[in-house]
């Protein structure tokens, strides 16, 4: 395969998109410095090259992909593709090619680079996705759920099939304000769908008493003498409270509004042992590596 | 009174348990027009302003109580506002509260109102509406309350995720003087029942239309920390056997808030103790995944944890004969035991060195806290490069960040004369109280 490094593949933001890229790159026998999507305004110099997105060829790269490495490294990428890291498709095409090189077993090389940023990629696109899971909180207007985030990755399609199981009954929506897209459910039918924008209208009593006693609920329930901000930060970064019930009151327009902690101070004094009670350090190293 | 007023009386008054963790069951919806699912990995939904997680919504039934535990808010001789929900009223606001994704669920307890088993009725009410009037299929978790009868015990079960009995406090002693209305066996004797229903339900399935299993996320206790004598090796002795007989899935600590009688009790000035309460459940940590035995990290001689070093590395450095260890040939659970070295990295490393000898380079990316790790390691049989192994350099290394900005902030380390008691500047004892907050 030939590096030349000058040249920057430009696609249409889609994954079959990024397929096309990993068939031209092994076609053509040119490896990009770069893959940008098509949307975006194209600054950098050297030549570029347009690949037109072609179903059948995104195919026969995907089912390769499947066959040879498996559905858990697909999985991987697919994910990878979520990303908002600036090198996502890149790093996506270095990595199918080292899978290609060394099979299957590519999953173990976790200190190799190339591998090793797939794997923090990888884990920062689940981790938000995690994140929304718990910090996500839907207004009923009359009788539909509706909720507003605002993610840097694309992590509608990893939280839909959550939210769809767990409201069955219920119809919602969830609209991420970022990406400009929303998922939709009502019983028995989820889907993904795109709009620019989503004007609410205004709570009703009944939706504004909920929120109060939610309200009241938060503020009550942490203890003062383990005041612990910095804590609380760490779990709940501060990005998330424009979203959330708790952090903001009524009068706001729901998303658009400043949290309002800005003026909260950070306080060193307190050790975080509340870090070992929360259920999501539980699963992460960093606070319970003894 | 006002639903709000309720709300707030009730989970004041439920705030000091520390469990709050909707883990331990995974279920799927159902097609029967409830809501609800659950994750075995537990969903945090909000943290507090002291930084813990909220998951569910925790509240008492009721805080009037007839009983008088001297380290409890709501004894009846304590001048608190009391309050009662409804079981519809409950209900409703647990249900309200789960659409909207405020909560996995709830966590329902109660001060004794009447007797035992009224109050354990009025709980049941409340959760038997949420599984059968609303099909609610997500998280509860329940108190059982000592001296209610055995059958309701099994009742709430039924109905519940995951029921607790605190223990509260780790001696007969302590109990027999703070806890009057309570005796060991009360709270002994439903722990045991639910491990023998839970067990039970194991062999026989059990038919009930809401949940298949009686508690099938496990039992859970609580201990308080810092009211009583009791010391952090009774508390871990007492934590190990709860979780080799009981086959309990969590042992909680908190921290003593001072809301008790202060006649036998800490003063409302004494901070909990935040610090010991941390080193608990370092050490609990230990015991569940890491394979220590209680009697590795504290003993006989040692009742107490170090305020300095957590309990891994206090255990590491006290046994230098074991160090170090070859990375890429340990086996998993001698790594487990290197400082700076996790469960997740200990994974890691097993899978990775099957395909590369792994050097100290490749550590950092496999999630290894290199800084601490190095004085225990070698990689393809060397140390670390250019290791300084001082006594000074080797404790500030393995000392939390926090500890480390707490010491500086009294004093540089360069003029810390750790080991030497006889010094005249601040001697180890001064950090330490320091530390625990007595100075
Ligand atoms: S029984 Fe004791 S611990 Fe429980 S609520 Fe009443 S006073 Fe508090």
């Amino acid at each position: 395969m030939s590096d030349r490094s000058d040249v920057i593949f430009v696609y249409d933001g889609s994954f079959d998109g990024i397929m096309c890229c990993i068939f031209y790159c092994y076609y053509e026998k040119t490896m990009p410095s770069d893959i940008r999507p098509s949307d975006e305004e194209q600054l950098m110099l050297g030549a570029y090259i347009d690949i037109i997105t072609d179903c059948e060829k995104a195919e026969r790269v995907r089912s390769a992909i499947k066959t040879k490495l498996g559905e858990d490294f697909l999985k991987i990428v697919q994910r990878l593709s979520l990303s908002f890291e600036e090198d996502r498709e890149l790093l996506i095409l270095k990595f199918v090619i080292l899978g290609f090189k060394y099979g299957r077993r590519v999953l173990s090389r976790l200190a190799d680079n190339t591998v090793n940023r797939v794997m923090k990629v990888e884990s920062y696109v689940a981790k938000e996705a995690h994140l929304s899971l718990e910090f996500l909180r839907f207004s009923d207007y009359g009788g539909v759920l509706v909720a507003v985030i605002e993610p840097k990755n694309t992590v509608l399609p990893l939280i839909a099939d959550h939210f769809a199981d767990r409201l069955r009954p219920e119809r919602f929506m969830i609209f991420d304000k970022n990406h400009k897209m929303a998922v939709i459910h009502e019983p028995g039918r989820t889907e993904i769908i795109y709009i620019d924008s989503l004007d609410l209208p205004r709570a009703s009593e009944e939706e504004r008493k909920f929120r109060a006693l939610w309200r009241s609920f938060y503020n009550i329930i942490g203890i003062k003498e383990r005041y612990n901000p910095r804590c609380r930060m760490n779990h709940c970064p501060k990005r998330y409270w424009g979203n959330m019930t708790e952090f903001n009151d009524d009068e706001d327009n729901y998303s658009d509004k400043p949290s309002l902690s800005e003026g909260v101070l950070l306080s060193d004094d307190v050790i975080s042992s509340a870090d070992m009670l929360s259920e999501s350090s539980i699963s992460s190293e960093s606070s319970t590596e003894v | 009174m006002e639903l709000i007023e309720k709300l707030e009386i009730l989970g004041d008054s439920a705030k000091y348990d520390a469990a709050c963790t909707s883990s331990g069951v995974d279920r799927r919806g159902r097609n029967d027009g409830g809501i609800g699912n659950s994750y075995a990995c537990g969903i945090c939904h909000s943290f507090a302003a002291d930084g813990r997680c909220i998951s569910l919504l925790k509240v008492l039934m009721t805080n009037s109580c007839i009983y008088n535990c001297k380290y409890c808010i709501n004894r009846t001789d304590n001048d608190i506002p009391r309050a009662r929900f409804t079981p519809e009223e409950l209900a409703d606001i647990t249900i309200n509260f789960y659409r909207r994704n405020y909560i996995e669920g709830l966590f329902l307890s109660s001060a004794v109102i009447r007797n035992p088993d009224y109050t354990c009725e009025q709980m049941i009410e409340c959760l038997a509406l949420l599984r059968n009037k609303y099909r609610f299929n997500g998280y509860i978790h329940a108190k059982a309350i000592p001296g209610a009868d055995s059958e309701l015990i099994s009742r709430l079960g039924m109905y519940a995720d995951r029921i607790s009995v605190n223990i509260e406090l780790p001696s007969q002693q302590s109990l027999e003087r703070l806890a009057p209305d309570k005796s060991r066996s009360s709270i002994f004797l439903p722990m045991g029942h639910i491990t023998a229903k839970i067990q039970q339900n194991s062999t026989e399935i059990v038919k009930y239309r809401h949940a298949d299993k009686f508690a099938p996320a496990g039992q859970s206790t609580q201990m308080i920390i810092g009211a009583t004598e009791d010391t952090d090796y009774q508390i871990i002795r007492l934590s190990e056997a709860l979780y080799n007989k009981y086959s309990l899935k969590r042992v909680f600590f908190s921290a003593y808030v001072p809301v008790g009688d202060s006649r036998v009790l800490p003063d409302e000035n004494t901070p909990p103790p935040l610090l010991r309460e941390h080193r608990l459940y370092q050490a609990d940590w230990l015991l569940r995944f890491y394979g220590y035995r209680a009697d590795e990290l504290l003993d006989e001689k040692h009742q107490s944890f170090d305020p300095l070093l957590d309990p891994k590395c206090n255990w590491a450095v006290n046994h230098p004969e074991l160090f170090p260890v070859e990375i890429n040939k340990a086996p998993y659970e001698t790594l487990l035991r290197v400082p700076g070295i996790g469960v997740k990295s200990a994974n890691r490393i097993c899978t990775a060195r099957r395909e590369a000898k792994l050097r100290f380079e490749d550590l950092k990316k496999l999630g290894v806290v290199v800084k601490r790790a190095q004085y225990f390691i070698t990689c393809m049989g060397r140390q670390q490069q250019g290791l300084i192994i001082t006594e000074a350099a080797v404790m500030r290394q393995l000392m939390s960040a926090s500890t480390v900005r707490k010491l500086d902030g009294m004093q540089s380390m360069e003029q810390l004369s750790f080991f030497d008691e006889k010094s005249a500047a601040p001697t180890l004892e001064d950090y330490r109280k320091c530390l625990t907050g007595q100075m």
